[in-house]
């Protein structure tokens, strides 16, 4: 038992990021209202984003700005820059855009969203079933 | 429906959580992911560009294509919201308030005629009173949020903040604007055609770059040729190549926030809003 602990313990991002993403899933798939798929949708981004962010992070490190880079700080010597010292700026990078990109798309699905409503007055998947299946 | 789902999702994350056990610890400095390609960018990039803020150095220059495909992404967005919604022939009955007075004068929406003077100002239908404290204390703020905005672009190389963070933070001033007093007011200040123009510029401002480089006789984006034409340091180079960058990405990140504010609000209408 404590075994398991310790295994949960060291990889409790992870744990958290799958329940969240779950959270988000079980929203895309069951729930009826469009509106709150896309809620769904964007709660399982942000569980993607989330992994991301957590794969850069290193015990023991900071942001990855490079300290003192233009002189500065103690002077003499050249910058001598570690690996460890400084959290992996990849991650980042991929989920600053994305995070922007996720917000435009969420425009368009909203845009989409409002259209739906104005041809059948309704957000509710089985009551546009309905009225798709009639024409 | 709602049990498959739960049995879908259960059986989905138990999968994801047994394969957690072959993930490497959290922070564990020696993972795949800060291996190998994330240490050249830590150690070399200071050297090979001089940007101090490595996340900007790896978005603007190393992967700089990426970066101009992710702005085209956003104005793509911003542009099929604009096509989807937009619907300027729509006509509803339109209301005018005489100032001074408080009468309030309803048109037909056929007619076309408009109240003379400036002491009639036109008003939404479901109209709510300005409220003082909002309007004032919005007024007093919307300067500083976009300084701080145009800050956070032009500091992105040496500090948190880029073209995408300052973007948004300016296209929320202009949104703050639209809330606080009404859509008719930010969009009299920022007019639809300003916005469409701002949107395209950003991408064209990015792409003018990576051609002017390649003109100069580099490759796309190499910004080190960019020191034929500015007169500056040639250490400096490559960060004054992705201040321009990221300015276009500010530009265009913060119209396509508004157009797509402005379009969602309004149904694509452009007349009231929330």
């Amino acid at each position: 038992m404590t075994d398991f602990f310790i295994v949960v313990m060291a990889k409790y991002n992870y744990w958290l990021y799958i329940i969240l993403m779950m959270i988000g899933l079980y929203a895309m798939i069951a729930k009826n209202n469009l509106m709150k798929k896309l809620v769904g949708m964007n709660i399982f981004q942000t569980a993607i984003i989330l992994f991301y962010i957590s794969i850069g992070y290193k015990i023991d490190a900071t942001i990855p700005i490079i300290e003192n880079a233009h002189g500065g700080g103690h002077g003499a010597g050249p910058l001598v820059i570690h690996a460890a010292d400084y959290i992996n700026p990849l991650p980042h990078v991929l989920m600053l855009t994305a995070i922007v990109v996720s917000v435009a798309t969420f425009g368009v699905a909203m845009a989409l969203a409002i259209k739906v409503y104005q041809r059948y007055q309704t957000l509710e998947e089985d009551e546009l079933r309905m009225h798709i299946r009639e024409k | 429906m709602k049990k498959t789902a739960l049995l879908i999702v259960c059986l989905c994350g138990g999968l994801l959580l047994s394969a957690t056990a072959d993930f490497p610890d959290w922070g564990y400095p020696s993972s795949p992911a800060s291996t190998h390609l994330s240490n050249h960018y830590i150690e070399k990039s200071m050297e090979e560009t001089n940007v101090p803020n490595l996340v900007t150095a790896v978005l603007a220059d190393y992967r700089g294509f990426d970066t101009m495909f992710e702005t085209a992404v956003v104005f793509c967005a911003g542009l099929a919201c604009l096509l989807l919604l937009r619907n300027s022939n729509h006509k509803k009955d339109r209301f005018y308030r005489h100032v001074p007075t408080g009468v309030i004068l309803r048109f037909n929406k056929n007619s076309t005629r408009e109240p003379g003077g400036r002491e009639f100002e036109n008003m939404d239908a479901h109209w709510v009173p300005d409220d003082l404290i909002i309007m004032t204390v919005c007024r007093i703020l919307i300067p500083f949020i976009q300084i701080y905005a145009l800050y956070v672009v032009a500091h992105g190389d040496f500090s948190p903040g880029g073209g995408f963070q300052g973007g948004v933070i300016f296209g929320s001033s202009l949104i703050l604007l639209a809330i606080s007093y009404n859509l008719r007011t930010a969009l009299k200040r920022t007019t639809e055609k300003v916005l469409g123009i701002f949107s395209a510029v950003g991408v064209l401002l990015y792409v003018g770059i990576g051609l002017l480089c390649m003109v100069l006789g580099g490759n796309f984006l190499d910004y080190g040729k960019l020191v034929k034409v500015l007169p500056v340091d040639p250490g400096h180079i490559r960060a004054l190549g992705m201040l321009g960058v990221e300015i276009g990405v500010g530009i265009t990140v913060m119209a396509v926030m508004v157009v797509i504010y402005v379009n969602l609000a309004s149904k694509g209408q452009h007349d009231e809003g929330l």
